[in-house]
């Protein structure tokens, strides 16, 4: 069991508050999205989430330690980073780290540009790719270690429909094996084709998290009904 | 203008001939600055890259002094390691004056604070990037530096030819350290010194573009060794 607790989190610049307080629990399995207009605290919540954000109140709790949590998820940012080295090295890069040895990690890099589509890039350089393709890589570097946790930070945004659908794709096959995923999105059709469960924020507020189908049948709070019709969200 | 054209010949002559004591001046110029350049390297690569890693106290103190120390007059290092290596000083039991070694640790003092303010720049630069990235796949603060040392390594080499530039040239603190001793301490800067004062000037240009042509060469065979210039961005 990998299940995440979040309870009365808060996190403040100077003394202004971007989110909080926040309680929340996201079970082990399936893709958790993490729906919100811009500017609603998704990133702030997912760095928070994931130990890049120092927390201002609160606590996030996992049901294993923290330096194991640590070392079973991912990450995978908005705008992709990409390691100034090879396709291959780039995936490669988080099974170094670890130690694993070269022939295992260059093999695994392999097998991962295959699925991405890339098997025949892997010697050029990352950052001379496409938008696209640099954030297929970033998804599967961060998948290459088998986390139990990916978080993912709207990691379809700008993208055409051809390399969403190959992400979403490799993040449905994640899922399936037994990788946890939580996702921020404002991408309602997004949504509705991976989630199982819904987190709507609003202002720095968790407004609703409830089952996919509850959230799009009976929205509760003002801004989700107007966020599911398509309205601005203020 | 005739003095350069005859100091041309001159040092074409000098170079045909294979006149044994300008191999020797120049090959005791390289082994000096040379030696001195792989120790600076070696204190300054790790301790750039810790600087921008790490967040203490006194950083910012010490990033600002570093940079403060890469204009420091080569008289005044060279007066110091004098007086602390001299017979009535604190080291003086070494008896390393008027040696190469003393020539040597002048050089790394004058060019320690240059390669690693110039490592630091450009590592600066590359962590901004990678930060979120290199903390979100949790590895330790030991292959942090050793990541953004080998991603930076080309402007670690352009740091390091800074660095032989300014060894290489560098005349006031080893003529104070070396002293010129003919056999043993004379380099290409203290020979054109001697011979200008002389009143050799021929000789003392020959010496000097064989001196320009020794730093060309380095420069020319790293950037042809290093693949610097090769657009394949590592």
């Amino acid at each position: 069991m990998f299940p995440l607790r979040v309870t009365d989190v808060e996190i403040n610049i100077k003394s202004k508050r971007l989110i909080g307080p926040i309680n929340l629990e996201i079970e082990q399995n399936g893709i958790s999205i993490l729906l919100g207009a811009n500017g609603s605290g998704k990133t702030t919540l997912l760095e928070a989430l994931h130990g890049l954000k120092k927390l201002s109140a609160g606590k996030v709790e996992w049901t294993i330690s923290h330096s194991l949590a640590a070392k079973e998820q991912a990450f995978v940012f908005q705008s992709p980073i990409m390691l100034r080295r090879t396709v291959a090295e780039n995936l490669a890069f988080p099974l170094k780290v670890r130690r694993l040895s070269k022939s295992t990690a260059t093999a695994e890099a392999m097998a991962w540009a295959k699925k991405i589509g890339l098997e025949n890039k892997i010697k050029q350089q990352a950052v001379l790719l496409s938008g696209g393709e640099m954030q297929a890589i970033a998804v599967a570097r961060a998948l290459i270690t088998k986390p139990k946790m990916l978080f993912l930070d709207e990691p379809t945004a700008s993208l055409d429909g051809a390399t969403k659908k190959t992400i979403e794709d490799i993040l449905i096959f994640a899922s399936r094996n037994g990788t946890k995923i939580v996702m921020s999105t404002h991408d309602l059709g997004q949504a509705k084709r991976l989630a199982k469960d819904i987190i709507f924020l609003h202002r720095g507020v968790v407004e609703a998290h409830c089952s996919k189908e509850k959230f799009l049948t009976e929205p509760t709070s003002k801004a989700a009904k107007q966020f599911l019709a398509g309205d601005i969200v203020l | 203008m005739n003095e350069i054209l005859q100091g041309l010949i001159q040092a074409f002559w000098l170079v045909l001939s294979f006149d044994s004591e300008l191999i020797t001046i120049s090959l005791r110029s390289l082994y000096v600055t040379v030696t001195a350049l792989v120790i600076s390297a070696l204190i300054a690569f790790p301790l750039a890259a810790f600087l921008v890693v790490t967040r203490f106290t006194f950083r910012r103190a010490i990033v600002v002094t570093l940079n403060a120390l890469m204009g420091l007059p080569p008289v005044v290092v060279g007066l110091i390691v004098y007086i602390l290596f001299s017979r009535s000083g604190p080291l003086g039991v070494l008896g390393l004056l008027y040696t190469t070694s003393a020539m040597i640790i002048a050089q790394v003092i004058i060019i320690t604070p240059l390669i690693t303010s110039i490592a630091h720049q450009s590592m600066q630069e590359l962590w901004s990037d990678y930060r979120n990235l290199l903390i979100s796949i949790n590895i330790s603060k030991m292959q942090r530096v050793g990541t953004l040392m080998w991603d930076s390594k080309r402007a670690l080499i352009t740091a390091c030819l800074a660095g032989f530039g300014r060894g290489i040239g560098e005349v006031g603190a080893i003529m104070i350290v070396g002293g010129n001793i003919d056999n043993a301490t004379r380099v290409l800067t203290t020979a054109i010194s001697l011979e200008t004062s002389r009143g050799d000037f021929a000789l003392a240009l020959a010496l000097g573009f064989v001196l320009i042509s020794l730093a060309m060469s380095v420069s020319f065979a790293t950037h042809w060794f290093g693949k610097t210039e090769r657009g394949d961005l590592r």
